[in-house]
């Protein structure tokens, strides 16, 4: 089975709010001395990935969209355990919103040819729009699952557990399809030991532009983008928080349950 | 311009929560816009179009086939389309649960539509909408407009405010017929979700949570005597779950369930912008934390700086002397 797998670098979302800094007028996070980072969900579903190939062979394709610096998460994958990566080369293109990553990506994918299973994380953890998933499936006109902790393989398909508004559904879908993974204890990223990391610091990484994709500025170029960003900003919290008095913590527990009732909350 | 609103789920003749706040909204961007509100109700929904225009709508088109009846989001998505594309140029706001997380982007596709979803506003502002969502794990708001003739906004629960239904209203209902198909993914087996059984976390108007701070299983029980008091669900951080403490389905935060309750009390909870961004919508929010430096206490507003070892059975038992419990 040949997997793919869609991983965006994003600023590193650990990063206290006391250090996380905006550019107002470029509207975008200023990364500053932050590390960048493999999104949360893209590590789970390069897990699902790998652990997928694990049981039944194949070979996992990693790919981002992304500036030169985006090598290091594609050797994270490597790392991981992928077996080969596809850096698609972000300055030849105006990707500033799903639609037009989604083209992107879908285009390489089928550039690559022969794939059979296409993973998202759910949202990058960053932008947190969570439709490229979707989009990928629109694109590719392939079947979609969407918040997938865990799948396999069954006969020429895929069994995959989804979770839905009030539980969680199994369901059976064709090959090839497009899935965006959720986070779930059995498809925490295993973090590479040293010898990987060394080893991933040799596989080729291949680029691809827009030429090889063959995408013109009309599809996704400036004019392509259906989003305008009007505003990005950190809002102000205003503490307004009272703080409940008393002379230990039983006193503050009562004084707390009067409060509420003060303020007609219960 | 018109403002449509895609409905599914509810019971009966009622619209789901999720529509009738969506109505209350569309209600108002139709009005400052100067144009209808066009409600498709789907599925099960079809039942609730009257209560649809007692919410708002001045017409509604019902679309039902027994594969909306599955939650098919193939279905769902061609039965959306159906109804925008009886509605021309519009803004289609869509319920921000997870079938609305599925449809919306492939709706939008369909349509040619730009799409922002995970909206907390919507607002009219100098001739065109303006949806307002949050980025970087809460850390930053996002305000953004779409280019295309027809938008998508998906619109996160509790984020506008249902009207009260009024009975005298008028609006038209029609039936639309759509080739709707079940999609390439079947069904196997639905697991239903455990829960307390009361009241689902997201509906919950009292939801009281609890984080790394209780260090263990045995406190959660606490909390769910006094979420069974106040009529209430229980929730949990991600530290909580990962920790193994309580199952993933009470998980409140980015990555886990977004509520938006009259009442949230985090226990043990530092406010990682994480679990924030999961409940900043909460009307009143309560921290009892031991750290007086915690963020939580930044969108807390009433705090408690104790340990909740000593906080919570005072307070569960004056709860129980004021409901007469």
């Amino acid at each position: 089975m040949h997997i793919a797998v869609c991983v965006k670098q994003i600023l590193d979302p650990e990063i206290s709010p006391r250090a996380f800094k905006i550019d107002r007028e470029r509207k975008v996070a200023d990364a500053g001395g932050a590390s960048m980072v493999i999104g949360p969900f893209d590590l789970n579903a390069l897990e699902v990935a790998i652990q997928l190939k694990e049981r039944h062979g194949g070979q996992v394709t990693v790919l981002t969209l992304g500036t030169d610096k985006a090598k290091d998460a594609l050797r994270r994958a490597l790392a991981m355990g992928a077996d080969a990566a596809v850096l698609i080369d972000e300055s030849q293109f105006a990707a500033n919103e799903p639609s037009v990553t989604a083209r992107i990506l879908a285009a390489a994918i089928r550039k690559l040819g022969g794939v059979d299973l296409v993973l998202t994380g759910r949202q990058s953890g960053e932008w947190d729009f969570g439709q490229v998933g979707a989009l990928l499936a629109e694109e590719l006109k392939m079947p979609f699952v969407p918040f997938v902790p865990r799948l396999d393989a069954q006969g020429a398909g895929l069994r995959l557990e989804r979770e839905a508004d009030g539980g969680i559904v199994v369901v059976e879908a064709p090959r090839p399809c497009v899935a965006s993974i959720t986070n779930a204890t059995d498809n925490v990223p295993r973090l590479p030991k040293v010898k990987d990391i060394m080893m991933a610091n040799r596989k080729p990484i291949t680029t691809y532009g827009a030429a090889d994709l063959g995408l013109g500025p009309d599809e996704s170029g400036e004019a392509a983008n259906r989003l305008e960003v009007l505003d990005l900003f950190i809002p102000e919290v205003k503490s307004e928080c009272e703080f409940i008095e008393g002379e230990n913590g039983a006193e503050k527990g009562a004084n707390l349950a009067r409060k509420l009732v003060e303020r007609k909350v219960i | 311009m018109n403002i449509v609103v895609i409905g599914w789920g509810g019971d009966g003749q009622t619209p789901s929560a999720a529509v009738r706040e969506l109505l209350g909204g569309a209600r108002r961007l139709a009005d400052q816009s100067g144009g209808q509100v066009i409600a498709g109700a789907l599925g099960a929904a079809a039942s609730a179009a009257q209560g649809m225009v007692q919410c708002g709508a001045d017409r509604v088109l019902t679309v039902d086939h027994p594969a909306l009846r599955e939650a098919d989001a193939d279905a769902y998505v061609a039965a959306a389309k159906a109804v925008c594309d009886r509605a021309g140029e519009a803004l289609v706001l869509v319920p921000g649960d997870r079938l609305g997380w599925e449809v919306a982007p492939r709706l939008a596709h369909r349509l040619g539509a730009g799409l922002v979803t995970d909206c907390v506003a919507v607002d009219y502002e100098a001739g065109r909408f303006v949806m307002t969502k949050p980025v970087y794990g809460g850390k930053a708001m996002a305000r953004l407009a779409a280019k295309t003739a027809v938008q998508v906004a998906l619109v996160r629960a509790r984020a506008m405010e249902a009207p009260a239904p009024e009975a005298g209203r008028s609006g038209s209902v029609e039936e639309v017929a759509v080739q709707v198909a079940a999609g390439p993914v079947r069904v196997i087996e639905r697991k239903r979700e455990e829960s307390s059984g009361r009241v689902r976390l997201e509906d919950a108007p009292v939801v009281v949570s609890g984080g790394r701070g209780l260090g263990g299983p045995e406190p959660f029980a606490q909390l769910e005597e006094i979420a069974q008091l106040l009529g209430g669900a229980v929730g949990a951080s991600l530290a909580a779950v990962d920790a193994g403490w309580i199952s993933p389905a009470h998980q409140v935060g980015q990555t886990g369930k977004s509520v938006a309750p009259d009442l949230y009390i985090a226990v043990g909870i530092s406010g990682a912008s994480q679990h924030v961004a999961g409940m900043s919508g909460s009307k009143t929010i309560v921290a009892i934390n031991k750290d007086p430096e915690a963020p939580i206490f930044r969108v807390a507003h009433i705090g408690v700086v104790g340990d909740y070892k000593d906080v919570l059975p005072s307070f569960l038992a004056e709860l129980r002397r004021i409901k007469g419990a």
